[in-house]
């Protein structure tokens, strides 16, 4: 069992979070293309290695930013998304 | 040398102490220039570059592969090859790939040991029930085989099923595949080998692709561990890493890579001769040849491209057996492994063009790549060959997700992907 670093509540079992989306997507405003609202809506980097990822804490309900490697499972940091913003 | 396999030639060669056998595939140095470069050397790669010399009578084809032919996902799978989907693009696909594993044995002069022992889907409610009758009548109006079993004919199929009052998923029926099977997984990839590398393929191995040639805007080669090969056209097959070459091509694609694990148990005496689904618990699995269990469940939940599984799944899915078969308790796991699957939105393949010109796909299988590698190898062929999509690629283009024409089997089969 991998021990998540929730910014909120500590480190927790991974159980108790779940992986919400890629970090870094911008929605597009106004009048669109298909082919951007596309990409927006499906389209990943999905690294081999590093990642920016917005998880979710569900037993505290929140959602943070983590830097996680995709191929070690080493998590570097996890950050409020409101000190981000 | 003896390159035809037969009974006969089996005894010939005992008598001689095995010595004729001719090796199986060649193993030549990369050249400079092919027709057809596939990268990728797992099933999908090299049944593409088997039908690109059969069907379209390529003599210039080469399949390049990172580690050794069939040691990627078509060596981490559970084996299962069915068509129970529930659109008429999916039964189109994945039965055009049950059809053609039904041939391979004899088509290839290679036992890929295919054995047709069927699929239960189990029903733990009248509601699940309802749903079941619902896709067993759109695979049977596709032209797939399936059949509603009772609550008796899913024990009868499966003895040792949980029934207790204390069952935490009660039996109510099932969907029966008859068709559906397992096949040995190693021989799929050395069939596909033996046959394209007798038809003139090269089969370079321990040679990672890491980019691409690009002129005027055209994918016309690939930048490889041993030197620059150019190419009329380049198929990419290589499952889970899509998105790393795709990232070297310069695009992203709609695909999220996630570690799949199995096991298996030590072997026992026969006691499973069909394959088991359990949408309770999530848990499948079928007993190998040997006697072992061979057991998966669901994706574990991060992104990840580790080739190993998480313990909170295997807890889950360990737990998912022994609620289905308590009689399996005193079981001990041999090995566990996981492959890195690529999964899309809709849980469907990705096959046609590239964004970039001279680069076709053929990806985004998730987790159920194995029972598709005749159709996406023969399509990922016709679209080399020809430059356009056969009529049952056309579906699957990238294209759906910009025109929202999306093929969810997610939703529509209740498959777990």
């Amino acid at each position: 069992m991998q021990l998540f670093p929730c910014p909120f509540c500590g480190p927790r079992a991974e159980t108790e979070f779940s992986f919400a989306a890629e970090a870094g997507k911008t929605r597009p405003e106004g009048d669109v293309p298909d082919l951007a609202w596309s990409r927006y809506l499906y389209s990943e980097t999905n690294p081999r290695g590093p990642a920016r990822e917005i998880w979710s804490h569900l037993t505290c309900g929140e959602f943070f930013l983590m830097e996680r490697d995709t191929l070690t499972h080493v998590v570097k940091s996890s950050s409020s998304l409101r000190a981000a913003s | 040398m003896t390159r035809r396999y037969s009974a006969w030639s089996l005894f010939a060669e005992g008598l001689r102490g095995h010595v004729g056998w001719a090796p199986a595939w060649t193993s030549p140095k990369l050249k400079a220039h092919y027709d057809y470069v596939i990268v990728g050397g797992g099933g999908h790669g090299l049944a593409t570059a088997y039908y690109l010399t059969k069907v379209h009578g390529a003599k210039s084809v080469a399949v390049i592969e990172k580690g050794w032919i069939g040691g990627g996902n078509t060596g981490r799978n559970t084996v299962t090859i069915r068509s129970n989907y529930f659109f008429p693009e999916s039964v189109a696909l994945y039965d055009f790939a049950l059809r053609a594993y039904e041939r391979l044995s004899a088509e290839l002069n290679y036992n890929i040991m295919f054995s047709q022992r069927g699929i239960v889907t189990v029903a733990h409610s009248d509601a699940e029930l309802e749903i079941q009758a619902r896709l067993v009548n759109a695979m049977r109006l596709n032209g797939a085989d399936a059949e509603l079993l009772t609550r008796a004919q899913v024990l009868a199929k499966v003895p040792l099923l949980n029934v207790s009052d204390q069952a935490r998923y009660p039996v109510f029926g099932g969907v029966w595949q008859g068709r559906a099977g397992v096949a040995r997984h190693d021989a799929v990839a050395w069939s596909y080998a033996r046959a394209a590398s007798a038809a003139g393929a090269d089969i370079v191995q321990n040679c990672e692709v890491k980019g691409f040639v690009v002129e005027g805007g055209a994918c016309v080669g690939v930048e490889t561990a041993q030197g620059t090969v150019h190419a009329g056209a380049v198929g990419l097959a290589v499952a889970g890493h899509s998105s790393v070459l795709a990232s070297a091509a310069g695009f992203d694609l709609p695909v999220r890579s996630y570690a799949l694990q199995a096991m298996v148990s030590e072997p026992v005496k026969p006691c499973l001769d069909t394959i088991l689904l359990y949408p309770g618990t999530g848990t499948y699995l079928n007993q190998s040849d040997k006697g072992e269990l061979v057991i998966g469940g669901g994706l574990d939940r991060m992104p990840s491209y580790a080739q190993r599984g998480n313990p909170p799944m295997q807890e889950t899915i360990i737990s998912g057996l022994l609620e289905m078969f308590p009689a399996f308790g005193q079981l001990k796991l041999l090995r566990q492994w996981a492959g890195v699957c690529d999964v899309t939105p809709d849980s469907s393949p990705l096959i046609g063009p590239s964004p970039l010109p001279g680069l076709y796909l053929n990806c985004g299988w998730g987790t159920g790549g194995f029972k598709a590698i005749p159709a996406g190898g023969y399509l990922l062929a016709h679209l080399l060959a020809r430059g356009q999509h056969h009529e049952i690629s056309r579906p699957f283009d990238l294209d759906r997700f910009r025109t929202g024409r999306l093929i969810d089997e997610a939703a529509g089969s209740g498959i777990p992907h």
